[in-house]
């Protein structure tokens, strides 16, 4: 996992104050940069430099699947240790895997396997799923969501 | 935010919108007028794609427009997915507390798959140590009380893909 980077102040605004809400007109960057009390050509450069640092992961809009018609899936696997980078191969070459994690437990839980799929109907995730299972010879545990209580990943900058 | 309601839930896209999606979805262009760019390549007016983003967002398509930090770099390393056995019929009671806790990013009801996984509730914790996420979670175990018969935190160790969720197109 990458490590922490230092960012300036200036970069903590940036990432702070424009998690949404980046305008809507003929030259947004410059009423941005105003917002934050820099230039455009600054606000600019420092948005590449911490797309390239990887301290942000996209700049744009952020859509929410299922309003589009599309399904995103929460699905897990247990992996024998033996065939674990073997499995995370397979599992990755399919575009549909949007995220994949290794998580483990203190418990020593069922899955070791986490990921999401994204399709544009649950047939298709289904389908996914399936061939995944073919592939791996493994079972594939969905786990679908059945209520959203609650989303919001902005974070106050800790570094 | 609420989970959208049923009949909001399936707003279809017209050509253009799912060619500025497809357009967009990779992020915005990093020049003076990342709009007028995106308006030549899709072939229409820089007003129109304005008018369809504006559309977009009101319509709960697009979440929100800005920057989406990795929680790693800025500081977040431990991030634990906890997850909890509570009765079905107090689900959205306790979904709804625990939703309202600061710390939690995320949380669902998903189902349970017996006899290998027990709990309906997940709530995604982020700290800057395993100790801190740990501490966030006996809070929510205080909350929950008796109610909870059984819980787990998964730690996550390793990112093994990360990539923006994409729609249709070839890039």
């Amino acid at each position: 996992m990458p490590e922490a980077v230092s960012l300036d102040a200036v970069d903590r605004a940036i990432i702070e104050q424009l998690q949404g809400g980046f305008p809507i007109c003929p030259q947004p960057y410059a009423v941005a940069a105003a917002g934050l009390g820099v230039s455009q050509e600054d606000l600019l450069a420092r948005l590449q430099r911490l797309l390239e640092a990887r301290v942000l992961t996209r700049f744009g809009p952020l859509f929410q699947v299922e309003r589009m018609g599309g399904v995103f899936l929460l699905a897990a696997m247990h992996v024998p240790p033996t065939r674990w980078s073997e499995v995370v191969d397979l599992v990755n070459s399919f575009p549909e895997v949007a995220h994949n994690y290794q998580r483990e437990s203190a418990q020593q839980c069922a899955f070791n396997m986490w990921f999401v799929l994204a399709g544009e109907s649950a047939a298709a995730v289904a389908a996914t799923i399936r061939r995944i299972e073919e592939a791996s010879g493994l079972p594939v545990c969905a786990f679908p969501k059945l209520q959203e209580f609650f989303v919001d990943m902005r974070l106050p900058v800790r570094v | 935010m609420k989970a959208p309601a049923a009949a909001e839930a399936n707003s279809s896209l017209d050509a253009v919108d799912r060619a500025l999606v497809i357009a967009t979805q990779g992020g915005l262009p990093l020049v003076p007028q990342p709009y007028e760019r995106l308006a030549e390549a899709l072939g229409c007016s820089a007003e129109e794609v304005m008018r369809r983003l504006q559309s977009l967002l009101e319509r709960g398509i697009i979440r929100r427009i800005g920057v989406v930090p990795n929680h790693y770099a800025i500081g977040y390393t431990a991030n634990g997915m906890s997850v909890w056995d509570v009765p079905d019929e107090q689900i959205d009671e306790f979904g709804g507390k625990v939703g309202a806790l600061d710390f939690v990013t995320h949380c669902y009801q998903r189902p349970r798959r017996l006899p290998d996984w027990p709990y309906n509730l997940f709530a995604m914790v982020h700290g800057s140590s395993r100790g801190e996420v740990l501490a966030k979670v006996a809070i929510i175990a205080d909350l929950l009380g008796s109610a909870c018969r059984a819980h787990d935190v998964l730690f996550s160790t390793r990112i093994l893909k990360k990539t923006g969720l994409r729609i249709g197109g070839s890039d």
